[in-house]
């Protein structure tokens, strides 16, 4: 029973006033994220960096967890509205009328919303047990378990393999920068917590909004969504029968790929999609023009892989994407340190998070359905005034944090280096992956060499390093095999 | 010799001068030996695989046939200029020009960004902005920062 101690305890955090606004505030913002598209939780979350420092660590932490998983309800949203508009869209291209975009509207937000308890629950149950067990990894086993997620990240990204690959070299480079040899190379006059938002507000934050910037949807847009009320969102009985197995597919699927290393909401998504294809075998038509089930499934399983990527990020410190690692960077500005022991020092702070993802899944139905307008009217704020407005209010917030102009020098020239990446079709993922582990990874392989006096071939002698090495191995080579290279690219088009 | 991934090849030359970067950099420092490694082991040993996965990537781009040769495409350069230079601006304009000089210029790189400048709205978001601003930054971070510009 201490279990639902612990979770009792962790409502009884996430209910306080604060928290509930900071909830509220990060399901807001997130849906708002998603709904105006182009722009990533990402570069929002990077952004936002600079204000960690203003609040405590939990207000923060589940304000950030909310913005991500809110994000996906509000592209889920986005996405059936827009199917609206007539955009080309992978589900549901039949919706016709507000009746049906009402249902299609309500079977995503009911499906998230599902997802999103249900992988609480798992987070709950697994972020312990997976501490507990990387308690008892020695550090070659961490090397190799790192090696592992970044070949990961590696094969995950689209694109050339060789490019991933120098993508994190560069991250580890500049993460070597961010660490004590850093200040002998003179790379910068900055500490550690101010380098890793200097260079996450450019090369994630600005660099995305000039890469954007022209093609970001206005207020124009908003003028051809249709009017869907409240009771076109009832669904019929037959749709809930045919919708809740394809939501439980979802929720498990995307559960796993969220975990995976390189994974997130959008494989998540990607995947059940095609699980979805697969099992309405003989209704392939149905599942791309508005079939239940060809909702359910994907949404309930974007949601599922955003909040399962906090396992192991809370359990092993490890981050499986992007988002996630901004996150790892984040508490550690406020001070903690990532790994399998965060949770036994951080344990209310880990059962406040769990429990303030349900708070902020209640939020986000009632944010996505009854008041679905209000971000369709908020999308006509022009960006002549939006734009200016984040611009300056997260370039002063990076000023009052560094307190000399030399730190905004460099987020501009890590903007020219994120926007350089973007046009060259290189990942950033990689390369952040590579910043946040590699200062952990030197520690690791440090630790390793100096108890086995500068012996490497304890990496491959004990057995789970040795398995970490192999597993990173195949996934390298897995991408290399003339075959599979075929399916990733028809994956990455598709998606 | 022809290239035939324009994406490729930039980013090939981009990733070699980035490694030789480094590798100059952590030249300058002790490098020790595997066994006992000093500041710049880590630094150099990474900045010449960085170095060499550039030239695979640049020689790559050379050999490779792709479709329609892999073009950089357009460049945002509006956006481009304008961001940069607004966040470039920030930090100094508020330390030498002041919160209240600083605020217009930014709203009007800002909204010249987006292609969509006009008076009416920038001036209102300027206002805004100034306050909001004043309110965050001044009133409750405390930070002290000059309002009008400061000659001296």
């Amino acid at each position: 029973m201490e279990f639902l101690a612990q979770l009792q305890l962790g409502l009884q955090t996430a209910l306080t006033a604060q928290n509930l606004l900071f909830v509220g505030l990060g399901a807001a913002l997130g849906t708002l994220v998603g709904v105006l598209r182009g722009v990533g939780p990402a570069a929002v979350i990077a952004l936002l960096l600079p204000c960690v420092y203003w609040f405590d660590a939990m207000p923060v932490i589940i304000m950030l967890a909310a913005l991500y998983y809110g994000s996906q309800y509000g592209t889920s949203t986005a996405a059936m509205l827009a199917a609206r508009r007539g955009e080309a869209l992978p589900v549901l291209a039949g919706a016709q009328d507000a009746q049906k975009t009402g249902s299609a509207l309500a079977i995503a937000a009911f499906g998230s919303f599902v997802a999103g308890c249900v992988t609480a629950f798992l987070i709950a149950m697994l972020v312990p047990t997976l501490a507990n067990w990387g308690l008892t990894l020695g550090s070659q086993d961490y090397f190799s378990l790192m090696v592992l997620a970044l070949a990961g990240a590696v094969v995950l990204a689209s694109g050339s393999l060789v490019k991933a690959i120098a993508m994190v070299v560069l991250g580890l480079l500049l993460g070597q920068a961010n660490s004590e040899s850093g200040v002998a190379l003179n790379l910068h006059p900055m500490d550690k917590g101010l380098a890793f938002v200097v260079f996450a507000m450019g090369v994630f934050g600005f660099s995305e909004f000039i890469a954007k910037v022209a093609n970001l949807p206005t207020g124009s847009g908003a003028d051809a969504v249709p009017v869907v009320r409240l009771r076109d969102m009832v669904l019929a009985r037959v749709q809930v029968r045919e919708g809740a197995p394809a939501v439980a597919r979802g929720t498990a699927l995307g559960t796993l790929m969220g975990m995976l290393p390189g994974g997130g909401a959008a494989l998540a998504s990607f995947a059940a999609n095609t699980l979805e294809r697969f099992v309405a075998k003989d209704r392939v038509a149905a599942v791309g023009q508005g079939a239940v089930a060809g909702i359910a499934g994907p949404e309930s399983a974007r949601n599922a892989g955003a909040q399962a990527s906090f396992i192991p990020m809370l359990g092993l410190g490890i981050a499986p994407n992007a988002v996630l690692a901004l996150m790892v960077g984040a508490m550690s500005m406020k001070g903690m340190q990532s790994g399998p022991q965060w949770l036994s020092t951080n344990a209310s702070l880990f059962w406040g998070l769990v429990a303030s993802m349900w708070v902020g899944n209640v939020l986000l139905l009632a944010l996505n359905l009854p008041f679905v307008h209000l971000w369709i009217q908020l999308l006509r704020v022009p960006n002549r005034i939006l734009f200016p407005a984040i611009l300056v209010l997260c370039c002063f917030a990076c000023f009052s944090l560094a307190g000399s102009d030399v730190a905004l020098y460099w987020v501009a020239a890590f903007s020219l280096l994120g926007y350089a990446l973007h046009k060259l079709s290189c990942e950033p993922a990689p390369l952040l992956l590579g910043f946040m582990l590699g200062p952990q990874m030197q520690a690791h392989l440090h630790e390793a060499l100096v108890s086995t006096q500068g012996d490497l071939s304890s990496f491959v002698t004990q057995p789970l390093s040795a398995a970490f090495l192999i597993g990173a191995l195949i996934l390298i080579l897995s991408v290399v095999l003339p075959s599979v290279r075929k399916g990733r690219k028809q994956a990455f088009v598709q998606g | 010799m022809r290239i035939k991934s324009q994406r490729d090849f930039w980013s090939g030359l981009m990733f070699i001068l980035l490694g030789l970067a480094f590798a100059y950099g952590a030249a300058g420092l002790r490098i020790g030996s595997a066994v006992a490694p000093g500041a710049g082991f880590f630094p150099l040993a990474l900045a010449v695989l960085l170095t060499m996965l550039g030239a695979v990537v640049l020689f790559n781009s050379l050999t490779i046939e792709r479709e329609g040769g892999d073009v950089v495409g357009v460049i945002a350069w509006r956006a481009l200029i304008f961001i940069v230079s607004a966040v470039a601006l920030s930090g100094w304009g508020l330390q030498h020009l002041g919160l209240l000089v600083t605020v217009p210029i930014m709203v009007v790189l800002g909204s010249l960004a987006t292609g969509g400048f006009n008076w009416k709205d920038s001036l209102a978001n300027t206002v805004l902005l100034c306050g909001l601003s004043w309110a965050v930054f001044v009133l409750w971070r405390d930070m002290s920062i000059p309002l009008w510009p400061v000659f001296f």
